[in-house]
């Protein structure tokens, strides 16, 4: 089975071709059937591979399997091969699994969509990129599968690209990833340098045998790191992932959590040899940079009102636990913590993706509430995910969690504390997402704040527009009214004692057309503002209960729905794997950890291991679930029992996310920008402005010349091949010597 | 040409005729047939002139199947005839794996260029000028003489004035004029380096005067101070054809104001004729002065690369755009050949082969797009993946191309450029870099301006791809994939070539090792100070 590697890559790709050249005859669902059949073909030829391999001696258990050379150039020679591992087929199986649900869900979540094939097409290109990104034998490989998902994941963040901001997005995420990508192409040069090869199993044997001096470790290792933050979106460079939301659901499910934001610890594990030979300082700056991260993109979670932005700062601050476990030199802790993460949060991104399928396209979580009546499957397998986030026993997501916590306490207790309080924070933003969504009162026919303001316009309008007609009445009747005294005879008297009762009743209409809108204005004024939250109650709109759009009746008529099936079954199997997912790492005994002792020899005994008693672990265990009950309980008494204030935690500068974002778009759009306009200026100015001169001043100073300056270009080459000879002329009496 | 009866064709076995000479010659010939033909029948022009172009494309690709890569290095198909005896001018050609693919770019380009758009008036004229331009590029690749070089070097300059000028846009006039005299100022000084060069070689050896550039490469007889000031000269004739910065800024108004076929050659071909001098005139016949040179042309390259890409993110023309970015990747191959070691030097020629197929498609794509929106600004244009998908989408393939995405031809040249570039100098390297980013910002960032958003006006009815156009840009498309996936077939075949090249300047340049990757040394302390290894090299 193991030389059948090659397929688990080629399944996709095939599709991926077929999809290019035949998707637009294909059709829905047919396009979407060939792709998610391509997947699961991949999956089945994983299972197999893992199956050959876990069934062999443990040293037997890494293999390289050469497709072709690709780029044999000088001293370098790059393959395209494939390296079959325990760490490579730990990543294949989730990333064929959870890809091939997740386009099983997308043959219902893309129901109806005009370009249904294109997207298959690119959801297939991608998977064959991200295998390739894991299986690749050298770093070059790893490096094509890295931009290729890159590329993939700005063709489906921009989709839906008529709208703009789309269009943004994916161009932003491509050209931050490309930041990093700049780090890890540099990190393949050095390497190639130092050992004149890239292919894993040269670089890291070699690394492993402890020959490699500790600087050059440490700039391949900081380079690499450069690269897995892009990919990753760890500070400073997460400011694509919020905005890759943009994306179709299934999209942000695949690609913006399960798979492709792993690959930057993917990355660091695979090269371990190289941080442990690296300084000191590398693994810390991992570390802390990871728990920096994930607090920072916690306290970000808790202020948003878009049910996917929470589930994107959610990532990233997962991934932050990850680099954080990846720091401490607990690799089996990421590796796991990156599959139960692929479980639980692409049932929570599919979870949501149902959701917004259900409120017709609406993702703020201010509408939603009471939904788990409305779409019950949903709401229970994101229960099951959110259990599984927030840490609570035994769902997979806890055991993960305290692994990484545990090794955090191990490297330093401040590191420890940072990871606790994101782990209560993440209970908190996780179950106020699930309140707000599933329970309370159901606030999808609520009138919004904007129908409401609309309505109150259309009044003062509707006022206005009567001062308006009285103003005019008024002018009429007094331009009537001159008229009449104009021609003025006796027998005209009673004309024009009408015509000043005319006016005057015009003026009194005015009056009260003017108090009209006094009223409205008033009442405008004081009309309660609508509640950005309206967890009480439906909130009051007084007087214009009756005016409301027709659109807030027929939100109340068309209830919220639950999704197909092909939308539900993958939200169930994932739901079972967030449940079961901590039985391939359980710390009870070694025999219980099976996810280390199967990538151990992946590892050169670089895993850290722990230094602290059983009693100690059992200790920190009951705090992390203490931290965890608190964050839940604290949430569940603001947003489901109303005891507590909510806006107390949902301060405007978490929900603009620190403003960093803000900060670097202006410094983009601002001096960025004024610095490139002013380099194009430069070039106009000052270097094709020299070339300017020096005509303009030929033009000038060739007064006696004038004749030849007879504008035909062959005139001007004579003159040249004249000067020419006259200069080889000299040249040769000169050099004759 | 009546000396072509007289060619000996010597050493090509199975070549049953001079194929290089007629390289040249059946294109000389197709733009007189064309002359000669009525001046109202376009149809039968374009048929004479294709037809010409695909023989000498299906020429030029059959050198492919005779050239023996295990010789790669020596010159193959060569053939020779005296010309002006008493001065030792001779007619000689020949091919090694240096210009081997630089002739197969030019025999596929032309007749892509040909079918690709028709010039709409003076169409005799036109056929014909193209087709002098393709015998003189030709003529560039292959010639070993260095006068018959630098004959062909600046006849290319007439036809390709003639075509911005006549058939050109806008403010044709100027660029026509800016190109013509700006190139051939460049190239002045390069015709007394030639003199130069064949008298003091002559003068040194005290053999007859001759022009024959293996001759006079390989006795290297030249003393140092001499060789250093005719370097400099043959670099300024090449330096305004790369361009390199500064000396860049006809390009974008020549592309600009050309007609689509004149830029597609402009970029995929002429381009070349620098970046190939560089390597045949430059490390090869003056290789201590390359060396000596190398930090002023590397320090250049590596700005070019940011510089083009800052200038290119800012225009606001398509053809301008992609004219800038044209100054960036030239710059990776001015990186790449200073760099003097295989890597650098391979990426280098991979890069031209490269930036000819990618820049010419992206040509065509916007000339395509200004055929129907009579438009190349970026901000008139918007929305027309809606109305054109399957344009967006080859405009989509192409443009990762150039920027570079590994799997696809842009990434091959560009990253062994920076490979040999890092082993040689690192942080040039480490800057360069830096440009993969700015590339994609630039080309992203104007791909959403054009395909991206809603449609405005006209753009929501424009036409997708025609068959036509389709069948003209898929060759390009094939290379595209083709050299990005299983580039191996053209690297061997250059690789004899290019490591003869750098043994050659290694025997030539005192304490001077190519400068490689450590494996095999002690890697302990690697690193350690940023050293430089062909610096240490020198210390030797």
């Amino acid at each position: 089975m193991l030389d059948l590697v090659w397929l688990i890559p080629s399944l996709p790709l095939a599709g991926f071709l077929v999809l290019t050249f035949g998707g637009k005859r294909l059709g829905e669902p047919w396009a979407g059937w060939l792709a998610t059949g391509a997947m699961a073909g991949s999956f089945l030829a994983t299972v197999g591979v893992f199956l050959d391999l876990a069934g062999r001696d443990v040293q037997d258990r890494r293999a390289v399997t050469t497709l072709f050379e690709w780029i044999p150039a000088g001293d370098l020679r790059v393959d395209v091969g494939f390296l079959a591992d325990p760490l490579s087929l730990t990543m294949c199986l989730f990333i064929t699994g959870v890809g091939a649900l997740i386009h099983l869900y997308s043959v219902g979540y893309m129901h109806g969509d005009g370009e249904f094939p294109r997207f298959f097409t690119y959801l297939n290109l991608f998977a064959f990129s991200m295998l390739i990104l894991v299986l690749g034998d050298n770093l070059l490989l790893t490096f094509l599968g890295w931009e290729g998902v890159g590329a993939c994941s700005y063709l489906l963040i921009s989709f839906w690209f008529t709208d703009e901001a789309n269009a943004t997005a994916g161009k932003k995420a491509f050209v931050t990833n490309r930041i990093g990508d700049w780090g890890f192409m540099v990190a393949i040069f050095m390497t190639f340098f130092t050992f004149g090869s890239v292919a894993y199993v040269d670089v890291l044997d070699t690394t492993a045998a402890g020959t490699v001096a500790q600087s050059t470790a440490t700039f391949i290792a900081v380079m690499l790191f450069v690269g897995a933050i892009g990919k990753s979106a760890q500070f400073p460079l997460y400011l694509w992932l919020p905005d890759a939301m943009a994306g179709p659901t299934p999209v942000s499910a695949l690609i913006h959590a399960a798979t492709m934001v792993t690959s930057g610890v993917y990355l660091l594990t695979r090269v371990n040899p190289i941080i442990a030979d690296a300084a000191d300082w590398v693994p810390t700056m991992i570390a802390w940079t990871g728990a920096g991260t994930a607090l920072f993109a916690a306290t970000i979670a808790v202020a948003q009102r878009d049910i996917k932005k929470v589930l994107a700062y959610s990532t990233v601050s997962q991934l932050g636990y990850m680099f954080l476990a990846v720091g401490c030199g607990a690799y089996v802790a990421a590796v796991f913590h990156m599959v139960t993460h692929a479980f639980f949060k692409a049932l929570l991104f599919l979870g949501s993706g149902s959701v917004i399928h259900g409120m017709d396209g609406d993702q703020d979580m201010a509408h939603y509430g009471g939904l788990r009546r409305f779409m019950p499957i949903t709401a229970g397998t994101f229960i099951i995910g959110w259990l599984a986030i927030a840490g609570v026993p035994p769902f997979a997501g806890f055991w993960s969690k305290d692994e990484i916590l545990a090794f955090a306490w191990n490297e330093s207790p401040l590191l420890w504390a940072v990871g606790l309080v994101t782990a209560v924070l993440t209970a908190f933003y996780m179950t106020r997402q699930v309140v707000l969504t599933f329970f309370g009162r159901h606030r999808f026919a609520d009138p919004r704040s904007d129908e409401v303001d609309a309505v109150w316009a259309a009044r003062l309008a509707g006022a206005d527009e009567g001062v308006e007609a009285a103003r005019a009445a008024v002018v009429d009747a007094e331009t009537a009214l001159e008229v009449r005294r104009g021609a003025a005879t006796a027998a005209d008297e009673a004309a024009v004692t009408e015509a000043e009762g005319v006016l005057s009743a015009a003026v009194d209409a005015l009056t009260v057309a003017e108090a009209a809108v006094a009223d409205v204005r008033a009442a405008a004024d004081v009309r309660p503002d609508l509640p950005a939250l309206a967890l009480a109650g439906a909130p009051d709109v007084g007087a214009v209960a009756d005016e409301l759009p027709d659109a807030v009746a027929d939100r109340a008529a068309h209830h919220p729905h639950e999704s197909p099936w092909t939308m539900a079954f993958p939200l169930v199997v994932l739901a079972g794997l967030s449940v079961l997912g901590g039985l391939v790492q359980l710390p009870f005994s070694s025999s219980t950890k099976r996810l280390e002792h199967w990538l151990e020899p992946t590892l050169f005994h670089n895993e850290v291991h722990l230094s602290i008693g059983a009693g100690t672990l059992w200790v920190l265990a009951v705090i992390a679930v203490a931290g965890g009950a608190v964050g839940i309980a604290v949430a569940v008494a603001a947003y489901g029992q109303r005891r507590i204030d909510h806006t107390a935690f949902e301060r405007p500068i978490l929900a603009e996310a620190w403003r960093f974002d803000r900060k670097v778009s202006d410094f983009m759009g601002g001096p960025g920008r004024t610095g490139f306009d002013a380099t194009a200026a430069f070039d106009r100015k000052v270097v094709d402005g020299a070339v300017e001169g020096m005509a303009t001043l030929v033009r000038r100073e060739a007064g006696l010349l004038r004749r030849f300056h007879n504008g035909l270009v062959r005139t001007y080459a004579v003159g040249i091949g004249l000067g020419a000879v006259g200069l080889v002329l000299w040249f040769l009496s000169r050099s004759s010597f | 040409m009546g000396a072509l009866s007289t060619f000996v064709v010597a050493s090509s076995p199975g070549v049953p005729f001079a194929v290089l000479p007629a390289l040249i010659v059946v294109p000389a010939v197709g733009a007189l047939l064309v002359v000669c033909l009525p001046r109202r029948r376009p149809e039968l022009l374009k048929l004479v002139a294709v037809a010409t172009s695909v023989i000498v494309g299906g020429m030029s690709v059959w050198l492919l199947k005779g050239f023996d890569a295990t010789h790669g290095a020596e010159m193959q198909f060569t053939s020779q005839a005296d010309w002006i005896s008493d001065l030792g001018i001779q007619w000689l050609l020949g091919i090694d794996g240096i210009s081997l693919f630089l002739v197969v770019l030019t025999g596929v380009l032309f007749p892509i260029a040909l079918l690709a758009v028709d010039p709409g008036h003076d169409d005799r004229a036109y056929y014909a000028w193209l087709l002098v331009l393709e015998a003189g590029v030709m003529g560039v690749f292959c010639a070993l003489d260095l006068v018959v070089f630098f004959l062909c070097f600046e006849v290319v300059l007439v036809p390709m004035y003639f075509l911005i000028g006549r058939w050109g846009h806008g403010n044709r006039a100027y660029a026509a004029t800016k190109f013509f005299l700006y190139t051939m100022a460049g190239s002045a000084l390069m015709l007394v380096g030639i003199l130069a060069v064949a008298f003091l070689h002559a003068d040194a050896t005290g053999t007859s005067v001759t022009f024959d550039l293996v001759a006079i490469a390989e006795a290297q007889a030249i003393d140092t101070n001499a060789a250093r000031w005719i370097f400099a000269a043959f670099a300024l004739a090449f330096a305004v054809k790369v361009p390199i910065f500064p000396l860049h800024t006809w390009l974008p108004d020549a592309h600009t104001e050309a007609p689509t076929a004149g830029s597609v050659i402009l970029a995929g071909v002429l381009l070349k004729l620098g970046t190939y001098g560089f390597l045949r005139f430059g490390l090869y016949l003056f290789p201590e002065a390359s060396h000596f040179f190398a930090p002023v042309f590397l320090t250049l390259g590596v700005v070019g690369i940011i510089y083009g890409a800052v200038v290119a993110t800012m225009q606001r023309d398509l053809k301008r755009l992609v004219a800038y970015s044209s100054v960036a990747h030239l710059g990776f191959i001015v990186l790449g050949t200073f760099a003097l070691n295989t890597e650098g030097i391979e990426g280098g020629l991979l890069q031209m082969v490269n930036h000819g197929v990618s820049t010419s498609a992206l040509f065509l794509l916007v000339g395509m797009i200004y055929e129907r929106r009579h438009t190349r600004q970026i901000d008139e244009l918007g929305g027309l993946q809606k109305s054109a998908p399957v344009m967006a989408a080859v405009f989509t393939l192409v443009m990762l191309s150039s920027i570079g995405l590994p799997g696809l031809n842009g990434f091959v040249g560009e990253f062994l450029v920076l490979v040999g570039a890092f082993n040689a100098h690192r942080w040039w390297a480490v800057v360069a870099a830096g440009g993969v980013v700015l590339a994609a910002l630039y080309l992203l960032w104007a791909y959403q301006r054009v395909f991206h958003g809603p449609a405005k006006g006209d753009n929501a009815e424009m036409p997708d791809l025609k068959l036509r156009e389709g069948l003209v840009l898929a060759p390009l498309l094939a290379l595209i994939v083709f050299m990005g996936v299983y580039p191996k077939p053209v690297i061997e075949r250059m690789e004899p070539a290019v490591d003869a090249l750098v043994a050659h300047i290694e025997e030539h340049v005192d304490g001077f090792h190519e400068p490689t990757s450590r494996f095999g040394v002690d890697i302990e302390g690697a690193g350690d100070h940023g050293s430089d290894h062909a610096d240490e090299g020198d210390d030797h």
